[in-house]
């Protein structure tokens, strides 16, 4: 498992260069090789998407994504998002709206709904509950994400 | 004082960190010389282990070191017992078996270690547990609580010669001479089921050994860091003072993380005090299925005696529940059962025993909900069975037998709790939560006139509505350092675990209205044993009851010597002080005041002297221990329609009311309700560890194990309160982080069953699931 292959990774607007193993999960890549330990890992097998990245602007599963795919790829994580200090739309109707409990799945959810509201600036109720039904998660019976993210619409909508 | 934060919806101070990726967990914890654990588990439930071949694994270049049970020495022996037997109640059988480290020579539970491979990375330490080498030949396995208990079944521990790991009953009145008066008696078995914790995050643990400084540090996602502080100090023989356990943030707890001795906190802790280096493991969630604890099966044997207006007299409920391999935690969960069973209801007699079993099972311990779920499931369903009997309407049956609004509590009920104090209802007026919730759902309307329309239109659409208590904030005690500090900010430490219940917040409403500061200046220290030594851990819904009382206790204290200290320093009675603003004034001058941090400064002279017999600082230590549990309650309704092609279910409308006293922020409130509902879902509709004949775990995967998603939610979750404050504690707070689970399971066999109105349609084993609903539907109407 000697053999590293050269990767050069765009990530939260930098680029990286790095020297991996093929076998090196882009999830590891991220937390353990740039140091950005927002995105969570929660069940190592694609389901909860806890680990949810943008990649080229997607979401996608970053524990079951060699990090080696990720070469000549920009990849965005919730650290992008915003700051303790300034938050984003998003996050700051997260907190209004009590959408997080323990906060472990909410950066995959967080980064999934930034994806997810480019793409449906206005959604309905049942587009939001669909559009996270792929992320598990445990504390909050996920009322309160959809308010959050309903309350997050509108108040992008006000501002552009 | 002006009660200015309690009770208020205050948006959660422990936000900006947690939303932004910035708040710290167990993953994010290293150390720059760390290595990493991985386990060689068991693939056999019930095996004899001849030998474990480490050296083709010990070639891999980057693996430090392989451990089997030899190699622990004098480390190598059973856990002890945490939770001991409740041996207040006569008559009790209590046979002990709890789990070693590491195999030696009987593999009594797939997941059991056999091995621990340290090395550089993770990588490197899984990739060697594939060179790892086991020799063992497999046993017939236990995996039947009923089978369990016949001649000639496998013993899960040859040398006790029996599967029985306790037997305890309790009974008030006389159940026996009961029954002879009733009108009616009805025997009926229910099975209930339930599974995983399931936290988002799993466990993890890093022991860093300092050899010099003879200093043990351990980072782990506990919920009870004393707990662990304490087992990992007797286990290796350091002094508990020499043990810091540090809690970073929590993704999740439910239960499974209350547990200590685990083997993988030995055998870091062991590997770490061997190689003078950080070891870490963190838990994927194939270990986590196997190799965690989960809640299990239990079957009861149930006999309800009632009159023919409705009236029940007495209850008999015998029920075996499994235990798994080993039972560290004895009996928390089936007592919680047995303390839950006849609930909120007037029933004068109640027998219940219960049969703790072994199997090869991985370890039970309490999982949200924590057995009281069982207890009501099996009430909740007779009280149906009574309504069926009679054809009188359940929430009518449910109004006869609930103990009245003018009774005179605190209510005894005679049954030993899971804080071997017997169970009293300390408050509440049960009448009135059941009205509240009748009229939340529509229940009256959805009978008389939506019902019969939505029968004429074939579609499946029932009503369900249940009651529960949840006896929380048990003891035996928690306890807080409170500090204002030079800055200002007031800094509020406890040794409580935290994992996601908003306490950054809610105890910081609790501080700030007694010293007078802003909720954001209270800075809420929690999980570190070197900042507040003393308290017990997060379970039984305990940490606002609790906790918050303690923090209280100590603001109080606190609050006192910031008045004796500014009048000294004004020279004016502390009956002329106000404190508010993050300030001390002089009432009536608006020139003389001073910010708490300066009153902080001042209070800590660095020369000169201080009265004598006074304290320096601005700090005081409290405590708050309970005398028993206070009792929440509540009441869930839904009306629901089955989908006839899929067997979905789809809400129209789900209300739940609760009760738990002094509310401290009623948006967390919610939320924890929300949460709760969601696990009380998954055990009704969706969760359940499935085990073949030999007690292999078929479903370890979160592909298989199904945990509800934002679809299978009720779109709207309607909460409503009432407020009996608990004469138990100062603030009047009962505990809520399990009500939510709790009603769940019976509420949706009883609006199934109304939305199907079939004769032979009576529900009585859960979790169910769409495919299980279709066929007691497809045999109830075959019986028609």
């Amino acid at each position: 498992m000697s053999d590293l292959i050269d990767i050069k990774v765009n990530v939260n607007g930098q680029l990286y260069e790095r020297s991996v193993e093929p076998r090196m999960l882009l999830s590891d890549f991220i937390r353990f090789e740039l140091g950005l330990g927002g995105t969570h890992v929660g069940c190592e097998h694609g389901v909860c998407g806890t680990c949810t990245i943008l990649f080229d602007g997607k979401p996608q599963r970053s524990c079951i994504t060699f990090a080696v795919l990720a070469d000549g790829h920009t990849i965005e994580t919730v650290e992008s998002l915003g700051t303790p200090e300034k938050m984003s739309t998003l996050q700051q109707a997260f907190q209004e709206k009590h959408g997080a409990q323990c906060g472990f799945c909410t950066p995959g959810i967080l980064m999934t709904m930034t994806a997810f509201l480019k793409e449906n600036p206005h959604p309905s109720e049942e587009e939001i509950r669909e559009g996270i039904d792929g992320n598990l998660c445990r504390c909050t019976g996920y009322q309160n994400i959809i308010e959050a993210v309903k309350l997050a619409a509108e108040n992008m909508d006000s501002k552009s | 004082m002006e009660k200015k934060y309690l009770g208020q919806r205050v948006i959660r101070n422990e936000d900006p960190r947690i939303l932004t990726g910035r708040g710290k967990y167990m993953a994010d914890i290293t150390y720059h010389n760390m290595l990493h654990a991985a386990f060689l588990r068991s693939d056999y439930p019930h095996a004899k282990l001849n030998s474990v071949d480490i050296s083709a694994a010990l070639e891999i270049p980057g693996v430090i070191a392989i451990y089997t049970a030899e190699d622990l020495g004098d480390y190598w022996h059973p856990g002890p017992v945490l939770v001991p037997a409740p041996h207040s109640i006569p008559g009790i059988t209590a046979n002990s078996r709890t789990q070693i480290p590491i195999v030696k020579d009987i593999i009594h539970h797939q997941g059991e270690v056999l091995a621990m491979v340290v090395a550089e990375n993770r990588y490197i330490a899984e990739d060697a547990l594939a060179s790892i080498y086991v020799d063992s030949d497999p046993l017939d396995a236990v995996e039947n609580v009923e089978a369990a208990l016949k001649p000639g079944s496998p013993l899960v521990h040859e040398e006790l010669g029996t599967n029985i790991a306790t037997y305890v009953r309790q009974e008030r009145g006389n159940f026996a001479e009961c029954k002879t008066k009733a009108d009616h008696v009805i025997h009926q078995k229910f099975i209930m089921d339930r599974g995983s914790a399931g936290a988002m995050e799993n466990r993890g643990f890093c022991a860093n050994w300092d050899e010099d400084a003879q200093q043990l540090t351990i980072h782990c996602n506990t919920q009870s860091p004393s707990g662990l502080r304490n087992s990992m100090a007797a286990w290796f023989g350091i002094p508990e003072q020499r043990v810091r356990v540090v809690v970073p943030f929590v993704g999740g707890g439910f239960g499974p993380k209350v547990m200590t001795n685990q083997p993988e906190e030995v055998l870091c802790t062991f590997a770490s005090i061997k190689l003078h280096r950080p070891v870490k493991w963190l838990e994927d969630r194939a270990e986590n299925f196997i190799g965690t604890t989960a809640e299990r099966v239990q079957v009861h044997d149930c006999e309800i005696a009632f009159n023919k207006d409705g009236k029940v007299l007495g209850v008999r409920d015998s029920f075996l529940y499994d235990t798994g391999a080993f039972n560290p935690y004895t009996a928390t969960i089936p007592l919680n059962t047995q303390t839950h069973t006849t609930g909120m209801y007037d029933i004068p007699v109640f027998l219940t025993e219960f049969t703790s079993v072994f199997t090869n099972k991985m370890i039970c311990s309490p999982v949200r909900g924590a057995g009281r779920t069982y207890g009501v499931f099996v009430m909740e369903r007779m009280l149906d069975m009574v309504a069926r009997k009679l054809n009188v309407d359940p929430a009518k049956v449910r109004e006869i037998n609930l103990i009245a609004a003018e009774a005179k509590f605190p209510l005894e009920t005679g049954i030993i709790a899971q804080d071997f104090a017997q169970f009293v209802l300390d408050s509440g007026n049960y009448p009135a939560v059941l009205k509240k919730a009748r009229e939340m759902i529509g229940y009256e309307d959805f009978k008389k006139n939506q019902q019969p329309k939505f029968r004429a239109e074939g579609r499946y659409v029932g009503i369900g509505l249940v009651l529960f208590t949840e006896n929380t904030g048990v003891g035996p005690y928690e306890g807080t350092k409170i500090t204002v500090g030079n800055s200002g900010k007031v800094f509020a430490s406890s040794i409580y675990g935290t994992q996601g219940q908003g306490h950054f917040t809610v105890f910081a409403q609790i501080v700030a209205d007694q010293i007078g500061c802003k909720v954001e200046d209270v800075i809420i220290e929690t999980g570190d044993t070197d900042k507040f030594a003393w308290g017990t851990g997060t379970f039984a819904s305990r940490g606002a009851t609790v906790l918050g009382n303690a923090y209280h206790h100590t603001a109080t204290l606190v609050r006192a010597k910031i008045l004796a200290t500014a009048s000294r320093l004004f020279n004016v009675p502390e009956s002329e002080l106000e404190l508010g603003d993050g300030m001390v004034k002089v009432a009536d001058m608006p020139d003389k005041f001073i910010k708490l941090g300066d009153l902080a400064t001042k209070a800590n002279p660095m020369r000169g002297t201080i009265k004598p017999g006074t304290e320096p600082g601005l700090e005081a230590t409290g405590f708050y221990a309970p005398p028993y549990g206070a009792t929440a309650y509540g009441a869930a309704a839904a009306i629901m329609e089955i989908d006839p092609l899929s067997f979905n279910i789809k809400f129209h409308k789900f209300i739940f009311v609760d009760d738990c006293g002094t509310v401290i922020n009623p948006m967390i409130l919610d939320g924890q309700l929300h949460g709760g509902i969601q696990m009380g879902v998954g055990n009704a509709y969706f969760e359940k560890l499935v085990y073949d004949e030999n007690a292999q775990l078929l479903n370890g995967s979160l592909m298989d194990y199904l945990i509800p998603r934002a679809t299978d939610m009720p779109t709207k979750m309607e909460i409503g309160h009432l407020n009996t404050p608990s004469p138990l504690n100062p603030l009047g707070i009962k505990g809520v982080g399990e009500s939510g689970t709790i009603p769940i399971p019976p509420l949706y066999c009883q609006a199934i069953e109304d939305a199907f109105n079939l004769p032979d349609l009576f529900i009585t084993e859960v979790p169910l699931s769409p495919s299980i609903v279709y066929s007691l539907v497809e045999e109830a109407k075959a019986k028609k």
